[in-house]
């Protein structure tokens, strides 16, 4: 879990680690089950010890007790800073355009081939997202982030359509 | 294959074709549109057909609706052979065994959202009291009770196109048949169209859907790739399961 996303999280109001989680599983819906539990208390833990949280109290309840945190100035600091960095996470393409020049290359395998089977792949999980997005009620979070893998997922399978008709016309060429 | 053993095949087929063939011109100039298709459909299933354009996918479409001849090969429908039908033979199929979805919706612009869905069952020799109350429920069941009474030119993309898919079915079709259903539309209607397949197939509506859109070919059963006229690739789309989703993303770094 990344650090600065519990950090933000917590921007809104001191909080404890359950209401975190709470507001993470809003934001991902189905995707939110990939997560571990106990993480957020592994990062808020990690974060009091950097001096970007402070504990801010303990409210006792039956079941125990339980940690209320609240962002530091240097934690503020560090939300603003990341609000406004631009990332972008690089697309993982080479690693796939290099298999398909090394195959034909070498003769080791049918580019199409490869192709196909890349695309019967992100097919099922094209599937699957979006099957997870229409079951998303109306005005969800988590839909608008299963819109943005789908848009993803259909851009690499134009890309694949891209690779096909490539490979289709120098096989044609040879 | 005698027709004897073709109308006793698996119960659960449909739609089956046998080398069909669409062939336009001739000698050098002979095009294959659609070249020897052998392909089945079973009750129920929603089958995407993708292509890029110029593949022969419309045309193969056209053909398993009886919009079109084929040049050669066979078309069977619910066990009985329809390629050689009659074309007062091929209007009734039109009518009332096949739905069709197109991509530019084909409503009639004069005609409430209600009256074109009670169309077809008018032509196919209903009462108007019978066509009416049907095309109210189609329209329910699109999510658009609330416009009935509205002209196509009051409603959105999206809401043409879920007009066109009740119109599809108020005659009760065997199979749907949709042409790049979601051509003329954004994302969000877009949505609004697949969740409404989802739907259809869920209640055991057979669909085949030519498209180009990933998109609609994710929400089939099947996908079949068509090259050159030819079926070149088929892809099953069974066994997705909630745990890849988690593949899909990550929160670490």
């Amino acid at each position: 879990m990344q650090q600065e996303v519990v950090l933000a999280l917590l921007a809104k109001e001191p909080s404890q680690g359950y209401q975190l989680r709470a507001r993470l599983n809003d934001a991902l819906g189905p995707l939110g089950e990939a997560l571990n539990a106990g993480q957020i208390y592994v990062v808020l833990g990690r974060l009091e010890k950097t001096g970007l949280v402070s504990l801010e109290g303990v409210t006792g309840t039956r079941d125990g007790e339980r940690k209320v945190y609240a962002l530091t100035p240097s934690g503020q600091e560090r939300v603003s800073e990341w609000l406004a960095e631009v990332t972008w996470p690089k697309p993982d393409l080479a690693e796939f355009h290099l298999k398909l020049i090394a195959a034909a290359a070498a003769g080791l395998a049918d580019p199409i081939g490869i192709v196909d089977a890349q695309r019967r792949e992100l097919l099922r999980r094209l599937r699957d997202v979006q099957r997870a997005e229409l079951e998303e009620p109306d005005g969800s979070d988590a839909a608008l982030l299963l819109e943005g893998i789908v848009l993803r997922l259909q851009a690499d399978l134009r890309w694949l359509e891209a690779c096909e008709a490539n490979w289709t016309t120098r096989r044609r060429k040879q | 294959m005698t027709k004897e053993e073709a109308t006793k095949g698996v119960e659960s087929l449909l739609l089956r074709t046998q080398g069909l063939r669409k062939e336009y011109g001739r000698d050098e100039g002979l095009v294959r549109a659609v070249d020897d298709v052998d392909l089945e459909v079973t009750r129920g299933e929603t089958l995407a057909v993708m292509g890029p354009s110029g593949c022969g996918k419309s045309t193969l479409l056209h053909l398993l609706g009886g919009l079109d001849r084929p040049s050669g090969g066979e078309l069977w429908l619910d066990g009985k052979r329809i390629d050689r039908l009659s074309e007062r033979g091929l209007a009734r199929l039109r009518r009332w065994d096949i739905g069709f979805v197109f991509q530019a919706f084909h409503l009639m612009d004069e005609l409430t959202a209600r009256e074109n869905v009670e169309l077809p069952a008018l032509i196919a020799g209903r009462s108007s009291r019978q066509a009416g109350v049907r095309a109210l429920e189609l329209l329910d069941q699109v999510g658009l009770a609330d416009r009935a009474g509205h002209l196509p030119s009051a409603l959105s993309g999206g809401q043409r196109q879920r007009v066109a898919i009740a119109r599809s079915l108020v005659n009760e079709p065997l199979v749907v048949l949709a042409d790049e259903p979601t051509g003329n539309l954004d994302s969000a209607a877009t949505l609004e169209v697949l969740r409404l397949f989802d739907h259809l197939h869920a209640s055991g509506q057979t669909l085949v859907i030519v498209t180009h859109d990933e998109r609609v070919a994710a929400t089939a059963d099947r996908i079949v790739s068509m090259r050159d006229g030819a079926l070149v690739d088929e892809i099953r789309l069974t066994g997705g399961t909630r745990a890849n989703l988690r593949d899909l993303m990550t929160l670490e770094r």
